[in-house]
């Protein structure tokens, strides 16, 4: 708890400098990846945080040091090239562009593993701290990066506030775009570029295996929460400034703790809390959902086999038993007594001693569905020229779905019939 | 000389010598048509014909062109702004997090400009062009939520919101029902009778009389292109869908397996299209 208070108090200058940088690199790859997420072009993102490591090390070789601004521009490079030779192999050759990627992933990564051996051989890397760039580690972060870093964050951040519209609209549709005369090609050499900057700062933190993750994960978890580029963008941002906040946290309390998988655990945490929780697009929201719907479903079943036996009896209002009302229609028990107790509660259905009696809604209720079965079936075989004998399973599903709207349609389009095709009445209320 | 150039002055679109190749194989070949302005035109072949190709390289969105395209005697460049294309409506992802408005918003992007805001007055345009498609009660809905037909509509908006001369539309009568397809169609005509050209995939031939002005009958290379009295009639039907045109799309692939050079290689310099 200690060192809790000690790092959220930001006292010490060194963790000023951790908390700011990783919530900077976090956040502005996660605005950034909000569009690579909307092109679906994750496993671009992918390649390119694996190309900047050959580059990284290779600048580390040729200036001899540590130099952010040095390595930042090496890591450049190599992923701007990667991302070229992904364009010119899936143009130029009958390899398909997911290959293509797969490919410059795997080679420009197994170079740059290849070098970092090698100035690990030398004894150079680990006082460099140049391993760090695999998994991240955001608690080596000192006033020299956070300058470099800021200018990134900021340049990537306007460029997204500018070109939010282009950015948005080529996203949807790049050939409207194109038509409209936006200089589509060049607006995408934008955000290639930004989304390779912000793969270059954004290894600091999470580290090259895992940045991919960063830069779409944010996104997918926001986009289960709204219906809007905007908030969606925000959103991703903040999720993972949390994220970059507590991988920083983490690498504070354990410094042997590598920030990036932290990072990607707390950013992969929130994704699935938004895959379950979040309303209308979440598991559980769907989940119960759909129980309304069949509790729902199951209920009009009851009304209705009670309007049937009310038909055949010419008395509606008849109290009924359970055993009466599995004749019309096998039900299984428990929906049946849960069912009937929910019916009861709305006011569809009276009972006394075990016996069920409709109520005055309950027989309208039951009424509409009967007749909505019966219209549909009519439908079906006037309309579709579908058998009589074929038409029962189908009215049975979509007689609870007509809404009152289809109701009326469909009455005037078979002009108020009053048999169906089985000649049964078709009940009007 | 200017002769010539009056003679244009009523040519909405001309193509010279058009020919439109993927991966090196040709699917439309050498196709020469002009269209008078105003006209309400349908562009009919069978699957696969080059229907949406044409359209395509009109609005220069395919890689390998030769031949060229003049829109109102300009090149595309210059006149931008007074054409407009509607995609066919599979073309993109409706599961894209926008609303109603969005999207016909997009129809005023080319006349802001790049780093601009749409503006009231650019919303009040959009609003209205809703109200013409009879989409009004959908503004904020969520695109994910639209039918088959509404989806249709609202790119119709987007298109009248580019408030343009020129429309290419591909196939906006997919999935649309028989209400839906009479209130478009109505729209149509009245764009067509106040001086806008527009010109429409379509498939169903039963309607091609009653809807159109103009047909172009296309078949990997340009079968007919005139008024539909004069051009469509059964003998050229029967050449635009009947019989496969086997030898064409075979030298096509050869082309295509040989690595042929282009023919555009040589003819790019011509191209105005470049
Ligand atoms: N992007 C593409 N790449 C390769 N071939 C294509 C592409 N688009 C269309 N084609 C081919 O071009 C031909 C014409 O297609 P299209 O213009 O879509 O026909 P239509 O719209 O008349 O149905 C078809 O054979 C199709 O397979
Ligand atoms: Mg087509």
């Amino acid at each position: 708890m200690n060192s809790f208070f000690e790092f959220f108090s930001f006292a010490d200058p060194n963790i000023r400098y951790v908390v700011l940088g990783s919530i900077l690199l976090t956040a502005s790859s996660a605005i950034v990846g909000s569009f690579t997420f909307l092109q679906k072009k994750a496993l671009v993102g992918d390649a390119v945080a694996h190309a900047v490591l050959p580059g990284v090390c290779l600048s580390f070789i040729l200036s001899g040091e540590k130099n952010p601004l040095i390595l930042v521009v090496g890591a450049f490079v190599t992923g701007w090239l990667s991302l070229v030779l992904i364009d010119v192999i899936a143009a130029r050759s009958k390899i398909k562009e997911d290959t293509a990627i797969g490919l410059v992933l795997s080679v420009f990564f197994g170079i740059g593993i290849f070098i970092l051996t090698m100035i690990q051989k030398s004894g150079a890397a680990s006082q460099t701290g140049l391993d760090q760039y695999l998994f991240g580690k955001a608690a080596s972060l000192v006033g020299q990066d956070l300058v470099v870093f800021g200018i990134v964050a900021t340049l990537l951040v306007l460029a997204v506030y500018f070109l939010f519209k282009e950015f948005t609209l080529i996203a949807f549709d790049k050939e409207f775009a194109i038509s409209l005369g936006i200089p589509v090609r060049r607006v995408e050499l934008v955000l290639t570029t930004l989304t390779v900057l912000a793969v270059v700062i954004g290894i600091q933190a999470v580290g090259v295996v895992l940045m991919a993750a960063m830069l779409i994960t944010p996104a997918a978890a926001a986009r289960f929460w709204t219906e809007k580029v905007i908030t969606m963008t925000w959103l991703a941002a903040v999720f993972g400034a949390i994220s970059g906040l507590t991988g920083a946290y983490i690498s504070y309390v354990a410094p042997s703790m590598p920030t990036g998988p932290w990072i990607v655990v707390v950013v992969s945490t929130i994704a699935f809390f938004s895959f379950f929780m979040a309303p209308k697009k979440g598991i559980f929201y769907k989940m119960y959902h759909q129980s309304r719907i069949k509790a729902n479903i199951n209920d009009e079943n009851i009304l209705k086999a009670l309007y049937h036996l009310g038909e055949e009896e010419r008395n509606f209002y008849q109290q009924r038993s359970t055993e009466d009302i599995l004749t019309k229609r096998s039900f299984e028990r428990t929906p049946l007594f849960k069912g009937l107790r929910r019916l009861k509660r709305q006011g569809y259905l009276d009972e006394k001693d075990g016996l069920w009696t409709l109520s005055l809604e309950g027989k309208e209720k039951g009424q509409r569905v009967v007749k909505l079965h019966r219209l549909w079936e009519l439908y079906l075989t006037e309309y579709l020229r579908i058998a009589p004998d074929h038409v029962h399973d189908d009215a049975d599903t979509i007689e609870h779905i007509l809404t009152p709207e289809l109701e009326q349609r469909l009455e005037k389009l078979l002009d108020y019939p009053t048999v169906d095709p089985h000649e049964s009445e078709i009940p009007y209320g | 000389m200017t002769t010539v150039r009056n003679g244009k002055k009523n040519i909405a679109l001309e193509l010279h010598d058009l020919t439109v190749s993927y991966d090196r194989k040709p699917v439309l070949w050498d196709v020469d048509l002009e269209l008078p302005k105003g006209k309400l035109v349908g562009i009919l072949g069978p699957n696969g014909a080059g229907k949406s190709t044409l359209i395509k390289a009109v609005m220069g969105l395919t890689p390998n062109s030769s031949g060229y395209v003049r829109l109102f005697d300009r090149n595309l460049d210059e006149v931008r702004d007074r054409i407009s294309y509607v995609p066919q409506r599979e073309s993109v992802d409706w599961d894209f997090p926008a609303s109603v408005l969005d999207v016909v918003l997009m129809g005023r992007y080319g006349k802001l400009g790049l780093f601009k805001r749409p503006r009231k007055s650019d919303k009040e345009v959009a609003l209205d062009c809703l109200r013409k498609v009879g989409m009004e009660a959908y503004t904020g809905r969520q695109i994910s939520q639209l039918s088959g037909g509404q989806q249709q509509r609202v790119f119709l908006a987007r298109a009248l919101a580019q408030q343009a001369d020129l429309y290419f539309m591909d196939e906006p009568f997919a999935g649309v029902d028989a209400a839906t397809e009479k209130a478009i169609i109505g729209l149509l005509r009245d764009m067509s009778s106040k001086g806008n050209t527009v010109i429409v995939v379509h498939h169903d031939l039963q309607s091609v009389t009653e809807y159109f002005d103009w047909v172009i009958l296309l078949n990997l290379r340009l079968v007919a292109c005139g008024p539909t009295k004069e051009v469509f009639n059964a003998e050229l039907l029967q050449e635009t869908y009947g019989g496969k045109l086997t030898l064409l799309s075979d030298v096509g692939n050869l082309m295509k397996h040989q690595h042929f050079p282009n023919r555009e290689a040589n003819a790019s310099r011509m191209n105005p299209l470049k």
